[in-house]
């Protein structure tokens, strides 16, 4: 575990308390015998402070789950409380400041970007969101250029670019950095790192926390891959079709699951330390 | 953008048909310079006048300057003229059944022909095997050949309004010319006139100007509402989608056509203007670009950058214009010139039911067409009255669609090979 | 010593863009695979993995060239035939060749069993439609695939189902090797065990005699192949057996690809995840000297000078490194 999730809790929230509980959250398209239930009657509590995983293969319902948690979709049944009270969206200024709370990080970062707009303008969003509409000129280039800093960019070599001129890992790292700008109590990540390449995906973890350590705030991870909900996680949610079949300590969860369709996820999963069902390589020791 | 417009600009397909549009609207701007006058006044006194360069007989009798030219074939021509194959072969015909061997007869030589004729011909004789009518054809001919060889001048006489004396005023030998330059009227009707005497290519241009200002019209009022309504329905979704689902499949079962034959039956001959008759096109076909547009902010309303952008806390308004309207602009673009070509096609068929605009007060392509079929252009063998519509239609929506098929070229990342 | 099946040497291929620059994809490319035995390629996107899959068939088309080098299957050359006997008696027969998204490739009118009828005679037209069926439901049986899959059409079938159905189809020929290029990367990770599970179950049965499998999951390459080559930039940086090239790694950027994996094991939270910093080359201008030299943290001047070439070591293990294996080991250990 890197150091830096021992400490991030350090910033403005109490670890521990509330910060995104959902009682009975139920999302029903269509009517009639097109009727689906994407997510069906789910429970959870997500704590400040926490890295949370939401786990859960194609169809599983997570991403319609993170759209209502975002406020993108409606809630057919069921409620959302938002640091300790009732989650009110009813008008377009409580949704505006909901969203100063909660943002997100998308899984394809090609498609997470206005190709007509250059990337200073996707900064100087984030910047008016924040009430920094009235600031200098000076000071707003002096906040992206902190931004794209802290995600190891150079705000002189990106300003005047498209997004298509840069690399996938850069994309998303500019995303990141769209974070910092707005400094969200809460953080959902979707699938953040599965359209990148393996050998870059350490480098966007790493600023992802480091960016919790910074801030302060509670990230949600929704994933397919267990691996990485393990690797990242405090908190573990296992989602089957629109239901949580198991929760808990990531330790727990993953090398003690208790629900079968988690034991079966984990056993399908290719490993290297343990053997992996029929293959014909034998169990060996760690090697470091 | 300047990238895009540059790719455009390389598209031949692009390229040809947007130089053809523009060279046709050039001409549609420049000929009435050259040309003033409305192009619907009757300038023939009867119908179909052939095309060609028509000269003022009188002025070239009374005021240009005779200049005697020497020109050797000059009187075979006119004989040619006045005696056409026609005759000759009836000529012929009398002479074999007169006894001339056929061979010894040469039509093609009219020198030799009339020698023969002249010493055979006896009006009297009468050759077995041909009718009386026949013969009497012939003699006809005959009369009308004398002095072919050897022409008469024409003498002009004139008559003084005050001593009512005629006297002789000019005498024109038939080595006389005069030059065309020097004629003070003459008239260049390229396409003849149609059957109200109208000179046909002014027409036409005027014509071609006026629908393609009908095509622009009902276009962009076709593309404005069915821009508006795709993308309202495919964003919001829900009972508003609903709603103008509702209109556009209605819209889609009944015939376009049928509709726009109702609409401007019910709006009267009296109240169709040209604008009056593009704004009812533009009203009845918005129904594709709505469906189209609709998809394309279907698949586009679930991008994340528009989800990141609802979450920046960016207005609906906001969202349309900035995240979806460029993504879709250039398909926007291309539904745009095909609106405007199927609204010229749809008033020259409206048109053509005499259903267009009012029809005697301005020229459009569908009217010509009208009009030439109404008084059998084709029967009557004018086809400068109705062909060169039919092209000029054809040339219009063959560029545009060419436009199409060129900026589909750039914009569809799957034909780009 | 065993048969060789695939017997690749020197091979390059580039891609002509539109622009008509050269994309050298697949760079001197040479390795062996024996009877029975698997092949795994590992890198990240954009190395030339799936270029060489393409390269492998001998039968290219626009924008993929061959440039020279020798693909011998079973002995027998392949790049110099003709592309049409290449496609007749090598695509399918020889060689079979799946596809990421092989899956949508099925027509969706048509059942099954056409497709295999269409398989079959294309190169042996004297079977009949019966013979067919029973050799396809024989087949079908030994893979556990339900055999009333040969009456259904591709709509009905299940992601992962679909996927088996096509690897058995494009199979039933019995070739001598199998290019599976990411099969089950597009799949849940069940059906990906029941993708991997007939593969096995093919190699087991001698359907298939070798196979090439591609993918960025080194966790699953770790598993599936006997041996494993790592790619980069369109050269093989590193070939060996898969329990050392995973483990016990020698080429820099193999270091880096072992050390961003992450399973669900116990102890996993603990190890330190490591990224590679940059991107892969353009390879439309590969810098002079060592490809990797740009990235890799070792690197001296002498690197970016000097090219790297492949040496072999011994238990069929080799590298393409400017440093020697000790040099690297000690670099390492300090590291």
């Amino acid at each position: 575990m890197p150091d830096i999730m021992m400490n991030g809790a350090a910033g403005r929230d109490h670890v521990g308390e509330l910060c995104l509980s959902g009682k009975g959250v139920t999302k029903v398209y269509g009517m009639g015998a097109r009727r689906t239930v994407a997510v069906d009657h789910v429970d959870f509590e997500f704590r400040k402070g926490e890295v949370i995983s939401i786990v859960g293969e194609s169809g599983s319902g997570k991403t319609t789950l993170v759209k209502m948690l975002l406020a993108l979709t409606s809630v057919t049944e069921g409620d959302i409380y938002f640091m300790g009270g009732k989650r009110d969206i009813t008008t377009r200024q409580k949704k505006h400041d909901y969203w100063r709370g909660i943002q997100a990080i998308f899984q394809d970062p090609f498609s997470s970007y206005n190709i007509f707009h250059k990337i200073d303008a996707v900064l100087l969003d984030c910047i008016n969101m924040r009430g920094g509409k009235g600031f200098s000129k000076e000071k707003k280039t002096e906040m992206m250029s902190e931004a794209c800093k802290f995600v190891n960019l150079e705000f002189k070599e990106l300003t005047n670019k498209y997004p298509f001129e840069l690399s996938g890992g850069q994309m998303q790292r500019l995303m990141i950095a769209r974070i910092f700008l707005l400094q969200p109590r809460i953080l959902l990540a979707d699938e953040p790192t599965s359209m990148i390449d393996a050998c870059s995906r350490a480098t966007i973890l790493d600023m992802l926390l480091n960016l919790r350590a910074e801030i302060g705030m509670t990230i949600i991870f929704v994933t397919h891959d267990i691996g990485l909900a393990y690797y990242v996680s405090d908190t573990v949610y296992i989602m089957e079709r629109g239901r949580f079949v198991e929760f808990g300590g990531a330790d727990d969860v993953i090398l003690r699951p208790s629900a079968e369709y988690t034991r079966r996820l984990i056993q399908d999963v290719p490993k290297i330390h343990e053997p992996w069902d029929f293959t014909k390589r034998s169990p060996r020791a760690v090697l470091t | 953008m300047r990238n895009t417009l540059r790719q455009v600009s390389r598209s031949a397909n692009f390229m040809i048909g947007f130089v053809t549009v523009m060279l046709i609207l050039l001409m549609v701007g420049i000929y009435p310079l050259f040309n003033p006058g409305s192009p619907l006044d009757m300038i023939g006194l009867g119908t179909f006048f052939k095309p060609g360069t028509y000269i003022s007989m009188y002025d070239a009798v009374e005021t240009a300057t005779a200049y005697t030219l020497r020109i050797d074939d000059a009187a075979a021509k006119r004989v040619a003229a006045k005696l056409p194959m026609a005759d000759r072969e009836s000529m012929k015909r009398w002479l074999i059944a007169y006894g001339i061997a056929e061979d010894a007869i040469h039509t093609d030589d009219l020198n030799d022909l009339l020698n023969l004729w002249n010493n055979t011909y006896d009006e009297s004789a009468r050759p077995a095997g041909l009718t009386s009518a026949f013969r009497k054809s012939v003699a006809r001919i005959d009369a009308a050949l004398e002095g072919l060889l050897e022409p008469l001048d024409v003498r002009v006489y004139t008559t003084s309004p005050e001593t009512g004396e005629t006297r002789e005023t000019a005498r024109i030998k038939d080595n006389q010319f005069i030059n065309v330059s020097e004629v003070v009227n003459t008239r260049r009707l390229w396409l003849g006139t149609d059957n109200f005497g109208r000179d046909a290519f002014k027409e036409l241009l005027a014509a071609t100007g006026v629908s393609l200002k009908i095509g622009l019209i009902a276009g962009v009022i076709a593309t404005a509402l069915g821009l508006m309504l795709g993308l309202l329905s495919g964003f919001v979704g829900g009972i508003v989608d609903d709603i103008i689902m509702f209109f556009a499949n209605l819209f889609t079962v009944i015939p376009g056509f049928v509709l726009l034959i109702l609409i401007s039956y019910s709006i009267g001959q009296e109240q169709r203007g040209a604008t009056v008759v593009a704004a009812v096109i533009g009203c009845t076909s918005w129904v594709w670009t709505t469906r189209s547009v609709r998809a394309q902010t279907l698949s586009l309303r679930n991008r994340d950058h528009v989800n990141l952008s609802r979450l920046s806390g960016h207005t609906l308004p906001r969202i349309l214009v900035t995240d979806i309207l460029p993504y879709i602009a250039s398909y926007v673009v291309m539904a745009l010139i095909l609106q405007i070509c199927s609204g010229i096609l749809a008033e020259a068929q409206l048109s053509m039911l005499g259903l267009g605009p009012k029809t005697t007060e301005t020229p459009t392509l569908g009217l010509m067409m009208f009009w030439g079929m109404t008084y059998a252009a084709h029967q009557n063998g004018a086809w400068w009255a109705y062909f060169p519509v039919i092209l000029m239609i054809a040339l219009v929506s063959f560029s545009m669609n060419l436009m199409n098929t060129g900026l589909d070229q750039v914009f569809n990342p799957q034909l780009r090979s | 010593m065993a048969k060789v099946m695939l017997d690749v040497k020197e091979l390059t291929t580039k891609y002509i863009t539109r622009f008509n620059e050269d994309v050298y994809a697949v760079d001197r490319v040479s390795f062996q695979v024996e009877e029975g035995k698997s092949l795994g390629i590992a890198g990240e996107s954009g190395c030339g993995k799936s270029t060489l899959a393409l390269s492998l068939m001998g039968y290219y088309f626009a924008p993929l060239r061959y440039m020279s080098g020798s693909i011998k299957i079973d002995g027998r050359e392949i790049t110099s035939m003709k592309p049409d006997d290449a496609r007749r008696s090598v695509l399918g027969a020889e060689i079979a060749y799946i596809p990421q998204a092989a899956m949508n490739a099925l027509n969706p009118t048509q059942k099954i069993i056409r497709f295999i009828e269409d398989v079959i005679q294309a190169h042996d037209t004297s079977k009949t439609r019966k013979d067919i069926r029973d050799m396809a439901r024989q087949r079908f049986e030994a893979l556990n695939l339900p055999a009333d899959v040969l009456d259904k059409h591709a709509v009905e079938l299940s992601g992962g189902m679909k996927q088996r159905t096509v690897i058995a189809i494009s199979t039933i020929l019995s070739p001598k090797v199998l290019i599976a290029d990411e099969p089950s990367s597009a799949l849940d990770v069940t059906s990906q065990k029941m993708v991997i599970k007939m593969i096995f179950d093919l190699m087991r049965d001698g359907f298939i005699r070798s196979m090439i499998f591609i993918t960025h999951e080194l966790p699953l390459l770790y598993n599936v192949t006997d041996d494993i080559a790592v790619m980069y930039a369109g050269q093989f940086v590193e070939v060996g057996p898969a329990e050392q090239t995973v483990f016990d790694p020698i080429h820099p950027y193999s270091r880096g690809l072992m050390r961003s994996i992450i399973v669900p094991e116990a102890g996993a939270r603990e190890q330190k995840l490591e990224a590679i910093p940059g991107t892969p080359p353009n390879l439309k201008k590969p810098p002079a000297g060592c490809r990797f030299a740009q990235r890799c943290k070792f690197a001296s001047p002498q690197c970016r000078a000097t090219e790297a070439a492949f040496t072999t070591i011994g238990g069929g293990r080799g590298y393409r490194c400017v440093y020697p294996e000790e040099r690297l080991r000690e670099v390492y250990a300090h590291a």
